[in-house]
């Protein structure tokens, strides 16, 4: 990472929405802040000023516990003040809209909106029907962007950098948020991705964001330096595409015995929460390859970056 | 009141005319269509520079009333229609309660009767409450006076059912009109899929929904001996389905969108939900095909799709949209800019696209500028260019994806039955 350029550049972004809408600079800034936030987390006093006087809103239509949990430490390690609201989203349901919500918030002059919602594309119009920041927090099958940055983040800090890795993507692609947002990052920072799914979870045209695409995890293992393996979720789609989940695990579950043939370093990431047995089996999700919880751990540093950087949108960023 | 409409270009299609001719009405009728006509008794009309047509007939129309007349009413519709140029509509039959017996039927006239500003037809449901099950009393709704049956917006899934409908019809002479989408495969879908809702993380719905149920349409059609129009052909397979159907002699005729000529699925990519329609928007390669079937006559008509929804129906999550747009009021801006600009279509064949043609499937007595015919008439300044503004629409509903677009070609003057209904760009009848 070019970081001698990276603290020159202004970031002029108010919102957050995915990893689509940024340029490699963007992110690279991203990562950066991020660095810098992360010496932060391990202080004895884990607590700087730089949203003091902030609100910040977790507004989530989705029950999520570890990204909710992140974004409040993240933004109360800023010294923001945090609320949480929880909505039920319903399209038959009777109830506010979703613009009536965000500027209803607003109005309680609040500072940033971290929204996570199960239909695609809401934190673009909520972005575009309020003056405050909005961070996505994972919207439908569409972006979950701060998932992606805190998995860049982690490879980097393990191999020094991105570009020119091979980075595979294993599981449900078609109905992952957090497989867009690592392709759209990854390629953004030059790695060379492929995916990696039963041929009814590959999406259309997915080849199109400029990855390699393979149904056979043999191939998507060998001389990959890291793997992304995603949480498999057994409902309405996925179900029709596979006969039995230990069908399942046979096909595309990551072994040890599939790991010894690969890369010895190989980095071993999961966005959590894990079904051991089912896209991975224990020993590897608890050995030496996997970066799981420093995931977890990375996530709130780079959630403290993003929150920073939007709510300073616009002003130069003296890092 | 007498009419003599001067100097204009006469475009009619019916009977081959595109001359430097005058056209007097008199009694709701067009008395004289000739070179230099003169009457002293008259309003003159000076067309000069503009283009004269038949006025429009829309056969794809969505009035909402009655039961949804917060969106539209059959007042406000066919003010959007004359706006547009359209004289004569055909109002879908998806209405709270639908229109799928005589009663309903009866009901509508009366408020047409009432209300209506230009020609308004209605079309009956094809089956009870358009739930696919139980055929309507086709013959009972065609003395009450509809014209076509439709269960538009759903599709007849029941393969022998609508075979027994096509049949139905076909004793009845009525034309059917069919939505087609394999529901099993759209199945929740809200946009094209292609690579486009990959990354927006939309459910796609592929183009096999549609033209596999244009499949199916024609081939119970030439099982029945019977007619069928398909609606909203959106997609390149339809239509090569469509013109093979032609060839080979099936009673097949065909309509598509002013939408699906002038945009791409590269349109939703902001989550706008006035993109969101069913069919969805599709490729470039598709808009190629369709503009080409319009040439050809494989596709014969240019219906609206006119599909009023309110803006807090609209300005929700894109999943949670309904589907449609206004129309009426943009066909002809979008047809010059997409079809004679880009000399697609030369303005006789818009002019048969967008009147002549729906007539005859329809089976109506408009469409054309004979002697003796009804006075629709509409007056076309096919250069002028204007800013389509939210404001300025007519109808009740705003949900258009061309708003604040500069369009050109635009409606001057129109009759119905003979009266002045717009004048100058303004429209002279009712109150809005």
């Amino acid at each position: 990472m070019k970081n001698n350029t990276a603290d020159k550049i202004v970031w002029a972004k108010k919102d957050l929405l995915g990893l689509e809408y940024l340029s490699r600079e963007e992110i690279e800034v991203i990562l950066y802040t991020a660095q810098s936030f992360k010496e932060v987390t391990t202080r004895q006093i884990k607590k700087v000023p730089a949203l003091r006087g902030k609100t910040v809103v977790n507004l989530f239509y989705e029950p999520s516990t570890r990204t909710r949990a992140s974004f409040e430490l993240a933004a109360k390690r800023l010294s923001a003040d945090v609320i949480n609201i929880e909505v039920e989203a319903s399209s038959v349901k009777k109830g506010e809209t979703l613009i009536d919500t965000g500027r209803n918030i607003e109005a309680l002059k609040i500072d940033i909106i971290v929204v996570r919602h199960n239909c695609s594309g809401a934190p673009n119009i909520l972005a575009r029907s309020v003056k405050s920041s909005v961070v996505n927090a994972g919207d439908g099958w569409h972006e979950h962007p701060t998932q992606a940055l805190l998995d860049m983040f982690t490879l980097k800090s393990k191999l020094g950098h991105i570009e020119g890795l091979r980075v595979s993507i294993i599981g449900d692609i078609a109905h992952s948020r957090v497989a867009r947002s690592n392709i759209w990052g990854m390629t953004k920072l030059v790695a060379e991705v492929t995916v990696c799914a039963p041929p009814m979870l590959i999406p259309e045209g997915i080849e199109k964001m400029g990855v390699k695409v393979t149904s056979d995890l043999d191939e998507a293992l060998k001389n990959t330096d890291a793997i992304n393996v995603l949480r498999m979720q057994f409902e309405r789609d996925t179900q029709k595409a596979f006969p039995t989940k230990l069908e399942y695990f046979k096909q595309y579950g990551i072994t040890d015995q599939r790991l010894k043939k690969c890369k010895k370093d190989i980095v071993v990431m999961h966005p959590g929460p894990i079904n051991r047995g089912i896209e991975m089996s224990s020993d590897v999700a608890d050995g030496a390859n996997s970066v799981i919880l420093e995931q977890v751990t990375n996530g709130i540093a780079v959630r403290m970056a993003v929150l920073y950087l939007v709510a300073h949108a616009k002003r130069e960023i003296v890092a | 009141m007498k009419y003599l409409i001067k100097n204009g270009r006469v475009i009619d299609p019916a009977s081959k005319i595109d001359d430097m001719i005058d056209i007097i009405i008199a009694d709701g009728k067009i008395v004289e269509i000739g070179k230099d006509l003169n009457l002293k008794s008259s309003e003159t009309i000076d067309a000069k520079g503009k283009i004269v047509a038949p006025g429009f007939v829309d056969m794809h129309t969505h009035l909402r009333e009655p039961g949804r007349e917060d969106k539209e009413t059959i007042k406000s519709g066919s003010r959007a229609a004359i706006r547009g140029g359209f004289t004569s509509v055909v109002c879908m039959p998806n209405t709270e309660p639908p229109i799928d017996n005589s009663g309903v039927v009866k009901l509508v006239k009366d408020i047409i009767k009432k209300d209506a500003l230009c020609n308004v037809f209605v079309v009956g449901a094809i089956t009870q409450v358009r739930a696919g099950k139980r055929l309507t009393n086709i013959s009972q709704m065609k003395k009450e006076g509809i014209i076509a049956v439709s269960d538009d917006g759903s599709c007849i899934e029941d393969k022998s059912l609508m075979l027994g409908a096509l049949k139905d019809c076909k004793k009845d002479a009525i034309l059917l009109i069919d939505h087609c989408e394999d529901i099993r495969i759209s199945s929740g879908g809200v946009m094209n899929k292609s690579f486009i809702s990959t990354k927006m993380g939309l459910r796609g719905m592929p183009k096999e929904a549609e033209y596999i149920m244009v499949k199916r349409d024609i081939d119970l059609a030439e099982k029945a001996s019977s007619r069928i129009h398909i609606a909203h052909v959106s997609c390149k397979e339809s239509v090569e389905l469509i013109r093979k159907a032609k060839r080979d002699n099936v009673e097949v005729t065909a309509e598509t969108a002013p939408h699906y000529f002038a945009l791409t699925e590269e349109c939703c990519v902001t989550y706008d939900t006035n993109t969101k329609m069913n069919p969805p928007l599709r490729t470039k390669e598709d808009v190629e095909f369709i503009k080409k079937a319009l040439a050809d006559g494989t596709i014969d008509a240019i219906a609206t799709d006119h599909a009023p929804h309110t803006d807090s129906e609209k300005d929700v999550e894109f999943d949670f949209a309904p589907f449609g747009i206004i129309g009426l009021e943009t066909a002809l801006s979008l047809s010059v800019m997409e079809l004679i600009d880009k000399k697609v279509l030369s303005w006789p064949d818009l002019i048969s696209r967008m009147s002549t043609n729906p007539a005859k499937i329809l089976g109506i007595d408009r469409g054309n500028l004979k002697k003796g015919s009804t006075a629709d008439i509409v007056i076309i300044d096919p250069l002028k260019e204007y800013i389509y503004n939210k404001d300025s629409v007519e109808s009740k509903s705003k949900n258009s994806p061309f708003i604040n677009w500069k369009l050109k070609g635009k409606l001057c003057d129109v009759f119905v039955r003979g009266k002045v209904v717009m004048r100058d760009e303004s429209i002279v009848v009712g109150s809005s």
